[in-house]
Parts: C-alpha cells; sequence; structure tokens
C-alpha cells in the first residue's frame, strides 16, 4: 500500500528532500529496522527461554538419574542424600493424577453449572457482577487457598469422611481412622475450589458466544430452559468446556503451596483416599527443597521436569482442541 | 429431541385423535413453590444434623440439597409433567452448583478477613520480625512487603517490554513460521507451573552460576510466569485496533515504527496497562518460586541482588510451617494483606480497562 505509484493526472508532488525513498518503498528506515529487530528479537527470547528450561532441567535430569541407585519410575521412596540415593516418582505421579482427577470430577459440572447460572439463569442484573467476581476469585493467590484449607477447610472435612467410612467404607476407597484430614481426598476437595473460578469463567464466554438464533429457534419450538440448554447450549460449548477443564487440570497438576499446606505427606500407596499419606511432584519439590543437597536438589528437578512435561502434554491438547473449534466455528458462521 | 416428541399432552391439531384439551394452558406450580422447598429442606437438613448428631456443616448442607431436588422433581413431575420436572431439575441443580461454590469461595473470604484483622495495625506493617522467636506474638510484615514489591517490580521490568514487544511482533510484523512458532509458544508457556519455572532459575542462576539466593533471581523466575500473560493481554488489545488508524497513520508517510508508537500503542493503552496489572497482581501471589530462590530472610534486606529475601507470600507460608498461635495469627494478617493488594490491583486495572477502552466507532 505504501508503495502505490502515482496515477498520471495528479500533478507530481512538489520536490522534497526525502521523496524518492519513501514512495519507493523498498528503502527501509532505520527506525523501522531497530524496532522490527527489537520486537523479533523478543519473540526469539521467548523461544529462547523456551528452550532453555528444557534443556536446564534435562541436563539436571540426566545428572540426578543416573546418580539414582533404584528405579526412577517404580520406586516408593525419596531418598536422595547419601552414599546411595534411592528416589521415584511413583507414588508422585500416582499422587498428582489422582489429586487432580478428584478436584475435576468435582470442579468440572459445578463449574459448567455456574457458568450456566450466571449466562442463562441468574437474574439479568445479578449476572454481570457475578461475573466480575468470579473473575477476581479466579486471582486469589494459591498460598491462601492453602492456608484456609489447612486450617479451616481440615478439621471441617472430618465429620464428612466419618460419615463416608461408615456408608461406603466397605469399597476400600473411603475408608477413614482418626486424624486430621490431611488426605488426598482434601487436597483434590480444595484444588476443585482453587480451579472453579477459571473453569467457569472460560465456560461462561463460551456459554455467551452460543448464536441466539440456536436458542431461539429452540425456545419457538415450545422447549423448556433445560431442552434449550441441552440442545443448542451444550453442544455449542463442548468443545469449549473440554479445553476449559483441560486448563483447570494444567492448573491443579503444578498447584504447589495449597497442597503443601493441606497433605501430610508420605511415600506410600494407600488403597483409601481418606487417609492422609501420598504426594504430588509439586508438594514434594516445596517440602523436600530446604532439607536437599545438591544432588537432592537434581533429584527435585528431574521431578520437576516430569511435571513439565506432563503440563506441557495436558495445555497441548487444551489448545489443539480450542485451535480446531476456532476454524469450526469459523468455517460455520 | 426424543424430550419434545414423547409429549404427553394431547395435541388439539391432531386429525381425529384426541378431543381439544379443555386449556391451552398447563398446569403449573405457584411461583413461590420453589423457594418455601428450599426452606423446608433447609429446616429439614438442619432438624435432621441435629437429629442425627451429625458434626459436620457440610452434612447439613449435602441433606438439604438433596431434600430439595428430591422434593421438586417429585412435585413438579406430580404436577407439570415428565419434562417440566427435567426442567426444573436442571434449574435446581444449577442453583445448588452456584451455591455449593458461593459457599467455600465465601468462607475464604471471610476466614482471611476476620482472622485477618487480629494482629493487622501500624506495628504490624512497619516492623520486621528480626530477631523475634516465631512462637511469640508482635512482629510484622515490613521486610515481606519491602521483598515483594522489589521482586514483582523487577519481574515486571523484565517482562514487561520483552511481553510487549513480543505481542507487538505477533500483531504487527509476525506473518511467517517464526510467529506460528512464537505464538504456540506463548500457549505453551502460559501452562508452565510455577514450581518449574522456579526449578530452571534454580539449575542455571544457582546450581550452575554457582549465584547465591536473591531476590534478583526469584524475579527472573516470575517473569518467566508474567511474560505469556502479558503477550497474550497486550495481543488482543492490539487487535482491537481498527485498521483504518494504522492504514491512515501510513498514507500520510509516517513510519511504521512510528505508527506503532504514535497511534496503535496510545490507542490500546488501556487495554495493555490492565493486562500488565493482571500479571502482576497474578505474580505478587506466587509462592514456590520465591520458596527456592529468595528463601524467605526474618531481617529487612533492601537489596534484592544480594542475599535471601522475604516476600509477602513465602512470609504466610513459613509462619503457617511455624505452627504456633501467634504464628498463625501473623500467617493471616499477611494473607489479608497480600488479598487485599491483589484485589485492589485487579479493581483498578480493570476500572483502567472500562474506562479506556479503545471505541470501536459504536
Amino acid at each position: 500500500m505504501t508503495s502505490a505509484t502515482p496515477t498520471a493526472d495528479v500533478p507530481p508532488p512538489p520536490p522534497r528532500t526525502d521523496a524518492p525513498s519513501a514512495i519507493s518503498g523498498r528503502a527501509i528506515r532505520p527506525g523501522d529496522r531497530i524496532f522490527l529487530g527489537l520486537s523479533r528479537g523478543s519473540g526469539i527470547a521467548l523461544l529462547v527461554i523456551m528452550g532453555a528450561i528444557t534443556a536446564f532441567l534435562t541436563y539436571r535430569s540426566v545428572i540426578a538419574i543416573s546418580g539414582d541407585h533404584a528405579n526412577f519410575f517404580t520406586t516408593f521412596d525419596w531418598n536422595a542424600t547419601g552414599t546411595e540415593p534411592k528416589f521415584g516418582i511413583a507414588v508422585l505421579a500416582f499422587g498428582t493424577v489422582v489429586s487432580s482427577l478428584i478436584a475435576m470430577v468435582i470442579a468440572v459440572p459445578v463449574a459448567v453449572g455456574i457458568a450456566l447460572f450466571i449466562s442463562h439463569y441468574a437474574p439479568r442484573k445479578l449476572a454481570s457482577p457475578l461475573g466480575y467476581v468470579i473473575d477476581l476469585l479466579a486471582a486469589v493467590p494459591s498460598i491462601i487457598y492453602g492456608l484456609w484449607g489447612a486450617l479451616f477447610l481440615v478439621p471441617h472435612l472430618t465429620g464428612l469422611y466419618s460419615w463416608l467410612d461408615d456408608y461406603l467404607g466397605w469399597t476400600g476407597i473411603f475408608r477413614y481412622g482418626d486424624g486430621a484430614a490431611r488426605s488426598l481426598f482434601t487436597v483434590g476437595i480444595l484444588l476443585a475450589i482453587m480451579i472453579l473460578p477459571i473453569v467457569t469463567s472460560v465456560s461462561r464466554e463460551v456459554f455467551l458466544q452460543v448464536p441466539r438464533m440456536h436458542e431461539e429457534a429452540a425456545l419457538a419450538l415450545g422447549a423448556t430452559r433445560w431442552e434449550v440448554i441441552r440442545m443448542s447450549v451444550l453442544p455449542f460449548g463442548r468443545s469449549g468446556i473440554i479445553s476449559a477443564s483441560m486448563l483447570g487440570l494444567g492448573r491443579a497438576l503444578g498447584e504447589t503451596m495449597a497442597v503443601a499446606t493441606v497433605l501430610s505427606p508420605s511415600f506410600l500407596i494407600g488403597a483409601s483416599l481418606l487417609d492422609p499419606g501420598g504426594g504430588t511432584f509439586a508438594q514434594n519439590i516445596a517440602s523436600k527443597f530446604n532439607e536437599a543437597d545438591e544432588f537432592g536438589r537434581d533429584a527435585l528437578i528431574a521431578s520437576g521436569l516430569v511435571l513439565f512435561v506432563i503440563t506441557l502434554l495436558v495445555n497441548g491438547a487444551a489448545r489443539l482442541i480450542i485451535a480446531r473449534r476456532k476454524e469450526y466455528s469459523g468455517a460455520a458462521s | 429431541m426424543s424430550d419434545v416428541m414423547t409429549d404427553r399432552r394431547p395435541r388439539a391439531e391432531h386429525p381425529g385423535g384426541t378431543p381439544l384439551p379443555v386449556s391451552l394452558r398447563q398446569a403449573r406450580l405457584p411461583r413461590w413453590t420453589p423457594a418455601a422447598l428450599a426452606l423446608v429442606s433447609a429446616a429439614l437438613g438442619t432438624g435432621i444434623g441435629l437429629v442425627g448428631g451429625l458434626d459436620s456443616r457440610i452434612q447439613w448442607g449435602l441433606i438439604a440439597a438433596l431434600l430439595f431436588i428430591g422434593g421438586t422433581f417429585a412435585l413438579a413431575a406430580g404436577v407439570e409433567g415428565a419434562r417440566q420436572a427435567k426442567d426444573r431439575l436442571a434449574t435446581s441443580l444449577v442453583w445448588i452448583a452456584f451455591l455449593l461454590a458461593v459457599v467455600p469461595l465465601a468462607s475464604l473470604l471471610w476466614e482471611t478477613v476476620a482472622r485477618g484483622t487480629t494482629v493487622l495495625d501500624g506495628f504490624f506493617l512497619s516492623h520486621s520480625m528480626g530477631t523475634l522467636p516465631d512462637a511469640l506474638p508482635g512482629g510484622g510484615i515490613y521486610h515481606a512487603i519491602i521483598g515483594t514489591l522489589e521482586q514483582v517490580g523487577l519481574a515486571t521490568l523484565i517482562a514487561a517490554p520483552l511481553g510487549l514487544l513480543t505481542a507487538v511482533y505477533l500483531v504487527e510484523y509476525g506473518r511467517g513460521r517464526l510467529a506460528k512458532v512464537v505464538t504456540f509458544f506463548v500457549d505453551v508457556m502460559t501452562g508452565i507451573p510455577s514450581i518449574v519455572a522456579g526449578l530452571f532459575i534454580l539449575s542455571v542462576w544457582i546450581l550452575i552460576l554457582g549465584f547465591g539466593p536473591s531476590g534478583f533471581a526469584g524475579s527472573m523466575a516470575l517473569a518467566i510466569l508474567m511474560m505469556p500473560v502479558v503477550v497474550r493481554s497486550t495481543e488482543e488489545m492490539l487487535k482491537l485496533v481498527p485498521n483504518e488508524l494504522r492504514e491512515a497513520s501510513l498514507a500520510l508517510g509516517v513510519p511504521k515504527w512510528r505508527t506503532i508508537l504514535k497511534v496503535v500503542l496510545p490507542t490500546s493503552i488501556g487495554g495493555i496497562t490492565t493486562g500488565v496489572m493482571l500479571a502482576i497482581a497474578r505474580i505478587t501471589g506466587e509462592t514456590a518460586p520465591v520458596l527456592l530462590l529468595v528463601w524467605g530472610a526474618k531481617t529487612i534486606n533492601g537489596n534484592p541482588f544480594e542475599g535471601a529475601q522475604q516476600s509477602l507470600p513465602l512470609y504466610v507460608f513459613q509462619q503457617w510451617q511455624q505452627g504456633s498461635d501467634a504464628s498463625y495469627d501473623r500467617a493471616w494478617s499477611a494473607a489479608l494483606v497480600l488479598i487485599a493488594f491483589v484485589m485492589i490491583l485487579n479493581l483498578v486495572a480493570r476500572g483502567i480497562a472500562r474506562w479506556k477502552a479503545p471505541k470501536t466507532g459504536r
């Protein structure tokens, strides 16, 4: 556009000193070159940082895993000091996956419910402040959830747990002895509360984008509000809900402080989810860091690398779903 | 679809079928039914909880919720028919999901405010822990506030320009493969757990380069967490700038870089500020990288480049770890200060967004 040549009827512009270079469009001004260089440089810097994260974590992990006197993936222990360090991520992987799954099972239906409430059920005057408050809650730091979880939630869950033990204890999963409720299940509940705002706010965005015509068509056919939601809102929002849940899952997997304050860790995998014990990658790093020597830190870095890879896979999958949806909705509308 | 078809109401237009119903209007429950049912089930839940001697209020709530759902469904199924009953079931489930979420979140805020105000005063804000034993009352968070401000400030100084320029590149210049790759990795970077960012700086800065813990090490990790957030939000804002503005400026012969600096960025400055402030709010609450890299000091250390520092979230964690009543009080009060700081940042940022929203001409 900048290189448009003047047509014949237009009188030639008055001669200016810098006119030729401005009109030809080939010569790039030094200012432009510097600015392009700076902005492209920052983009490249971002890539370099990502590459460096992968490279350095892998490098330190190789040191750690080659010094491990036990199988890194199947060992139920974390003893990274001394002459014969033995450590493995089996318990951490189990705890991370189980607590995040519990969080998902609790949080996703509730979050979809709240999102529907805000987008379709709440009185109009209430809806937009509510969305605002949910966004604000997404900003509450995780350490505060941890503090609240440890000092308020844990004491209030013992009653529920003994009740679960009375009626569902026979399954083995819900067996509960006495003691503080500092278990993987509590962690799951706390993580669910923590990821609720983010899952809600993404799902709400998607629900608000449902074409008005779809809903009105369903209403015109005599559908009840629930039928409108089931037939037009949920099918439209399905991929949005999936990607919102995956984003929530990514957060739950990497959450550190809330787990570190609530869980009472151990390196055993028990059948019961309600009894204290277990651990997660991030929690283990935070609680073992202070006592670790240099090799111990390498060992923790190795477990961090596993966590990094897992979250990359989950987030990558979420992004792929979102990207596919963009193409799809772009073609449809 | 099948639910719509299996409507049991007689149809007026059905040829030679059932006679016309007397009224086209279906029997409906009175409008106050849900409210009345909610009251009744709340009362029943409390009653059962009291009689059965259940300790946990959570159980009372669960019983009341189940009673409400069951009651509404049964009543609606009897009076209004299956479709309406399903609709009411969905409505009550959605309401319960909402209440279920409000209860813990409200409790979180309430507990923080109620327990946080016990030792929060001018002394608490203006003194450090010094040599005070952890079990004793007293002490304060002055050193933590200084540490947080310095670390977050440094992180912003690193991340905001880099993030802004990256976003400018993606929106104004990026066409080729590089732009696609950068976009993808910005997404990936958004999902990095904070502790992994901490481990990365730990491995490079402390384990390989041999530096000690410092506020600056923490800010580097925080900058890694902040950068993708800034890029994302700035990108969205730059995309909102109408193309006509750019074209008008370019048509006047203004160089592209001046167009970006003088036209594009000023137009979207409100949204960009909001994005940066939200990113600041996010990293202010990060504990894990600070735990690994800054370590936490008890005394005032104003130099972020040398020696351990303190930060508010880490202070909360360490006071919680001490496990005495006095330290719990301090933890809650510091948590309240932290939450207030984050919330104020959020509110101001969103205020700016509303006030400075780009005028799209409508």
